[in-house]
């Protein structure tokens, strides 16, 4: 269990939060510190807003030991409407409900536990968006 | 009670985690007779969902409604009797993931299926006492049911919560609450167990039916009111029976508590099932709207809160999902997969 490794990244993955070059505008996530377009070393914490499209997706059915309780899922290729594109866990739908193109929204979920007496360590995930309408 | 500054509801925030498992089902598997079953289904949280995540979205949802900034918040209170960790407090989880962070109060409250709105009744100081512009109070569970036992039936996930700010900027004035409490083992569990206990009948009549029925009675005594005065009434949902017995006593006809009656959907969601009846509310009232809600937690004790309707609420309801939303966006399982998400199943 490495308690500090999760805490200094704990909130960029509870919050989606990650940089902006402050003299290219590039979005980058995760946060850098030299910007990957101009390498201008100003970057500032940017929050993306967490909605983006499946790129692509593929099902888990041998998860590491610490994801068995979630299995099967998927984890997905998605393209963040500010334009990086990050790896995700999919949740509350399978595989089979997905599909390339489908919008899909950012979550905060329990991405693993270390063991009983451990920590629990929260990030984001995706699902497809919850459309709701009022009465 | 009021408090010395007027103050309201800014904007509130539920969630529903999306699973369900039928009370035939549960009957099933334990032969017992589906006829005789509580409700309907209750909901089920996934495999990754915690009342941290439960009440993350919640708060989320709560500042869309308020339209203020994370920032803003002064305090992060969330009441629950499902921490995920029985030391590291839950709150400081969820001011981290809005944002809300460093400058503000958090805590974890405690009083069963009371301690939500024990947040609200705090905030509701904490704002009108002049020390906040803004308090978050959540009421939110992801309760346990021990199998076979008759709480199985209704014990179900999910939580509302509510930004509490000034009456003028308010979707509901706050217009006076009241707490009832007494020493009253109705319901508990002791450390390291991992289920409740209860007392059976003793749950009924000197517990939820007692402690309801004589805050309600002070709070609508010290106001001047009576059931003739308000549109909606929400009381505790520990199943479909109670809430709609109690609105009976008191004098409330079942048609001003349809509307807020949402266990035989979802359950009891313990901390968050009088404050997720009273959202429902929220969702469908009207400028003017008179709401009459009040909590009950085992232990044992009751909050009564009597709210006004102000014309904020047009502007601000659809800016999260409603309760109806969310009850309807559901996905059914059985027994094992309701066994595997509770963590029945060790692996």
């Amino acid at each position: 269990m490495n308690v500090p490794r999760h805490w200094r990244e704990q909130v960029r993955r509870y919050r989606l939060l990650g940089s902006k070059c402050c003299d290219c505008e590039e979005i980058s996530f995760p946060y850098r510190l030299v910007c990957p377009k101009c390498r201008s070393r100003k970057c500032e914490d940017y929050a993306l807003i967490g909605k983006g499209k499946i790129l692509s997706f593929t099902d888990i059915n041998s998860p590491p030991q610490e994801h068995k309780y979630n299995m099967p899922y998927a984890v997905a290729l998605i393209g963040l409407v500010e334009g990086p594109i990050i790896t995700a866990q999919i949740t509350d739908a399978r595989a089979e409900e997905l599909e390339i193109g489908m919008d899909v929204e950012m979550v905060t979920r329990k991405i693993m536990e270390y063991n009983e007496d451990g920590i629990i360590c929260y990030g984001y995930k995706f699902r497809p968006i919850v459309k709701y309408a009022h009465p | 009670m009021k408090p010395n500054k007027s103050v309201g509801i800014v904007g509130y925030g539920v969630y529903i985690p999306k699973y369900r498992i039928q009370n035939t089902e549960i009957a099933r598997v334990w032969g017992n007779d589906p006829n005789l079953v509580p409700i309907r289904e209750k909901s089920v949280p996934g495999s990754d969902e915690d009342s941290v995540t439960i009440a993350i979205e919640i708060a989320r949802n709560a500042l869309k409604r308020a339209g203020i900034e994370p920032k803003d918040l002064k305090a992060v209170w969330i009441g629950t009797e499902s921490k995920p960790y029985a030391v590291k407090p839950t709150s400081t989880i969820v001011a981290e993931a809005i944002a809300a962070t460093p400058f503000v109060n958090a805590a974890d409250w405690e009083f069963a299926c009371k301690a939500g709105s024990e947040t609200v009744q705090a905030c509701i100081a904490y704002v009108g006492s002049g020390m906040a512009n803004y308090a978050l109070g959540i009421g939110v569970d992801t309760a346990q049911g021990s199998p076979s036992d008759a709480l199985e039936y209704t014990a179900a996930a999910g939580g509302a919560g509510y930004i509490i700010g000034s009456s003028k900027e308010s979707l509901a004035v706050i217009e006076s609450s009241v707490s009832y409490v007494t020493d009253t083992p109705d319901f508990w569990r002791r450390q390291h167990e991992h289920y409740p206990k209860h007392g059976n009948r003793f749950t009924g009549e000197p517990s939820y039916f007692k402690h309801v029925i004589n805050c309600s009675e002070a709070l609508m005594d010290e106001l001047g009111t009576n059931p003739e005065d308000y549109d909606y009434a929400i009381f505790h949902q520990p199943n479909r029976k109670f809430p709609l017995e109690v609105a009976k006593i008191l004098g409330f006809p079942k048609e001003k508590i349809m509307d807020g009656l949402i266990s035989p959907y979802i359950g009891n969601t313990y901390a968050g099932s009088a404050l997720l009846g009273l959202a429902s509310v929220l969702d469908i009232s009207k400028e003017g709207d008179r709401i009459f809600c009040t909590s009950y937690g085992s232990g044992a004790g009751s909050d009564s809160f009597s709210i006004e309707v102000t014309d904020k609420i047009n502007d601000r309801r659809a800016n999260a999902p409603s309760v109806k939303s969310y009850i309807e966006r559901r996905e059914e399982i059985d027994y094992a997969r309701y066994a595997r998400y509770r963590k029945k199943i060790r692996m």
